[in-house]
């Protein structure tokens, strides 16, 4: 088979995908650009890995991708995460691009869970796979009626939600796919992301989000406004771990907690990998750093 | 010293070559052949082509085998490859009426003209396991008879004749495709046929089980079933005619159901519809049962708030692609999000905790 972007050696066309799909999949992509935060639905394809394992950011980046790009692909912030593993070699295999682990050296990076911590620039696109896409689904399960109430603004559910949660716990007890508001129009799910990284939404890079079993497709262009949805009297807290990496000593990123022996000892390491690795090498060090723990 | 684990792509790797070996099983007993699946297991094969929406019983059996018999699995493969063929055109609609029939049968009547044919049917053997299947060997000839020639007419339009039955509205509308289009709700009945047709048989059966138990109670008489190779025809736009490009085996079932009236309509009879790929016939007449269930709204019924009555519901979680995919989907790491909760559960408990404190002190 043959392709319009270049040649590929596998049986597929370039990044799997027809150029058709691809075409409507970008077609939805520019109208998600075009209305920061709205939900376009999409055709979505049934791909060769299940549904809920990033098949709408699969999507999204077989319309993306060109045969010059340099991709990176995240789970929970690290490369070497199973079905980042998986994805990367899908791409490596049905359109032959170049990967990288490098977050500055990519040019499209699809992530789950994480946004990375190195500032994205306007030359790189940020690829969510998103699980559920509605943020008032869990408010109200009917596709329907949420439609509706996006149409119409009418988001006070939602401000319900939380105030209820502060009765109940003192806190927002959502903490993670925090709900965020768009350039003060659409209410949006920024995916499963901590709400550790809701700051980073407003950044230099696009960022699209793929929805592949609910089909669904929608964008932030960059240096667009993104709000975290909160009260006067009960801001925005975007905590992480009260701790240091253990490796690396940073003390500004989001970190995964993991148990190291039988007795509840603890360490904390940095969630985005090439981070940390990329610190470490620059001579920083953390608490358990194999010459600090000499 | 504690290591981050690392090394998922070994892991993968190696998982796919044991996972390969643990599919052929002992080397000492013979490999199946895909025509032995096709040939030998051929309801599985049916299943396989009806809710991977592709009619090719060489690759569902093939799909079997790669799945090691996980009928999902092998559905989920075929819907794959399914989504890189070219799409060339539209068949005809099939004209069941011309079907060559193996089996057809009415609940509705005593006997129809065309008869009722019985055909290759599980219903009335007894269910004992025949351990003479554990030995090899030809089982006894069927008795044959000549084939029925000419169309086998619907036992639903004897009752459509006398005005008993409520009849459908015919259209030349191309069908919308869910595969090509996102859903969007409300569906209308194209489209949940569509659904309903490659939902998982399972879910189907249970969704249909559950208006016969009372909820969105409609009760249904199988009007025909009937199972048989029809042709598919495709107008060739070079040649100007419709041709025959090739036969497929279809199950299709009509439920004649009570209805009492309603304001604008006197009593008669309803319909529900179930059509599927291959002799699949507990699906067919299941999908009639929720078509006839998901029509109260057009035919002026209550809804009684039943979840087969409820479209959104029940087109959204009939697919089983996306049901296995999503539910398995929590088996991927999720650790950055539970280790949110972890924090935010940490810090709610000693918030409480330094309240109580103050409390006590107090």
């Amino acid at each position: 088979m043959t392709d319009q972007t270049g040649a590929t050696t596998s049986d597929y066309n370039f990044a799997y995908l027809d150029e058709q799909t691809k075409r409507m999949i970008r077609r939805a992509l520019l109208k998600a650009v075009a209305i920061p935060g709205y939900q376009v639905p999409f055709a979505s394809r049934e791909m060769p890995m299940p549904y809920g394992w990033g098949t709408g950011g699969v999507q999204v980046s077989a319309a993306c991708l060109t045969p010059d790009d340099t991709f990176k692909v995240i789970d929970q912030g690290a490369d070497d995460t199973t079905n980042a593993v998986s994805i990367r070699k899908f791409f490596e295999k049905t359109a032959d691009v170049e990967t990288t682990e490098h977050t500055q050296d990519a040019t499209i990076i699809q992530t789950r869970h994480r946004i990375p911590e190195a500032p994205l620039t306007e030359d790189q696109i940020l690829v969510y796979q998103v699980p559920i896409p509605e943020p008032l689904r869990f408010l109200e399960p009917r596709e329907t009626e949420t439609r509706k109430m996006h149409a119409l603004e009418e988001y006070g559910l939602m401000h319900v939600k939380l105030y209820e949660d502060i009765a109940r716990h003192g806190h927002i007890a959502t903490s993670y796919a925090y709900p965020v508001k768009v350039e003060g129009r659409y209410v949006m799910d920024p995916s499963p992301i901590p709400k550790f990284d809701n700051p980073k939404l407003e950044m230099a890079a696009i960022q699209l989000f793929g929805a592949g079993r609910e089909q669904r497709i929608y964008a932030i262009p960059p240096y667009t406004q993104v709000v975290s949805l909160d009260f006067e009297d009960h801001p925005f807290d975007p905590s992480k771990a009260d701790a240091p990496c253990d490796l690396c000593g940073a003390d500004h990123t989001y970190l995964d907690e993991v148990i190291i022996d039988d007795a509840g000892g603890r360490m904390f390491v940095c969630s985005d990998t090439d981070y940390c690795a990329g610190r470490q090498a620059q001579g920083h060090r953390g608490r358990l750093s194999p010459e600090a723990a000499e | 010293m504690y290591v981050a684990v690392k090394g998922g792509e070994r892991a993968i790797d190696n998982a796919h070559t044991w996972l390969a070996e643990e599919r052929r099983g002992d080397t000492s007993v013979a490999e199946l052949s895909v025509a032995q699946i096709r040939e030998q297991l051929s309801l599985a094969v049916n299943r396989v082509m009806a809710e991977g929406s592709l009619y090719d019983p060489d690759l569902a059996a093939l799909a079997i085998k790669q799945a090691r018999g996980d009928l999902i699995e092998a559905i989920f493969l075929i819907r794959a490859y399914r989504t890189t063929l070219p799409r060339l055109g539209h068949a005809e609609p099939v004209d069941t009426g011309k079907m060559a029939c193996d089996r057809r049968i009415s609940a509705t009547f005593k006997d129809v003209p065309g008869g009722q044919v019985l055909g290759p049917t599980f219903d009335y053997t007894h269910r004992l396991l025949d351990f003479a299947l554990e030995a090899e060997g030809l089982p006894p000839a069927a008795e044959t008879s000549e084939a029925q020639t000419g169309d086998t007419p619907r036992v639903t339009e004897f009752l459509n004749k006398g005005g008993l039955i409520q009849s459908e509205a015919r259209s030349d509308a191309t069908p919308p495709d869910m595969t090509h289009a996102p859903m969007q709700y409300p569906a209308g009945r194209p489209l949940r046929l569509q659904a309903l047709t490659r939902g998982d048989e399972g879910f189907v059966l249970s969704m249909a089980y559950s208006t016969q138990r009372g909820y969105g109670r409609n009760h249904p008489f199988v009007g025909e079933l009937r199972i048989g190779k029809v042709a598919v025809e495709m107008d060739i736009p070079e040649l100007g005619f419709a041709i025959e490009i090739g036969e497929v085996t279809l199950s299709e079932c009509e439920t004649v159901n009570q209805f009492a009236g309603s304001r604008t309509e006197p009593a008669q009879f309803t319909r529900g519809y179930g059509l599927v790929f291959g002799q699949t016939e507990r699906k067919a007449i299941s999908m009639a049962l929720v078509d006839r269930a998901l029509r109260w709204e057009e035919l002026g019924e209550d809804n009684l708030g039943a979840p087969a009555q409820d479209e959104e519901f029940v087109l959204a979680h009939s697919d089983n692609i996306q049901a296995t995919g999503f539910l398995e989907h929590i088996k991927l790491p999720h650790y950055v999000d539970f280790q949110s909760e972890l924090e935010l559960v940490r810090k709610i408990r000693r918030d409480a905790a330094e309240a109580a404190m103050q409390e006590a002190a107090e």
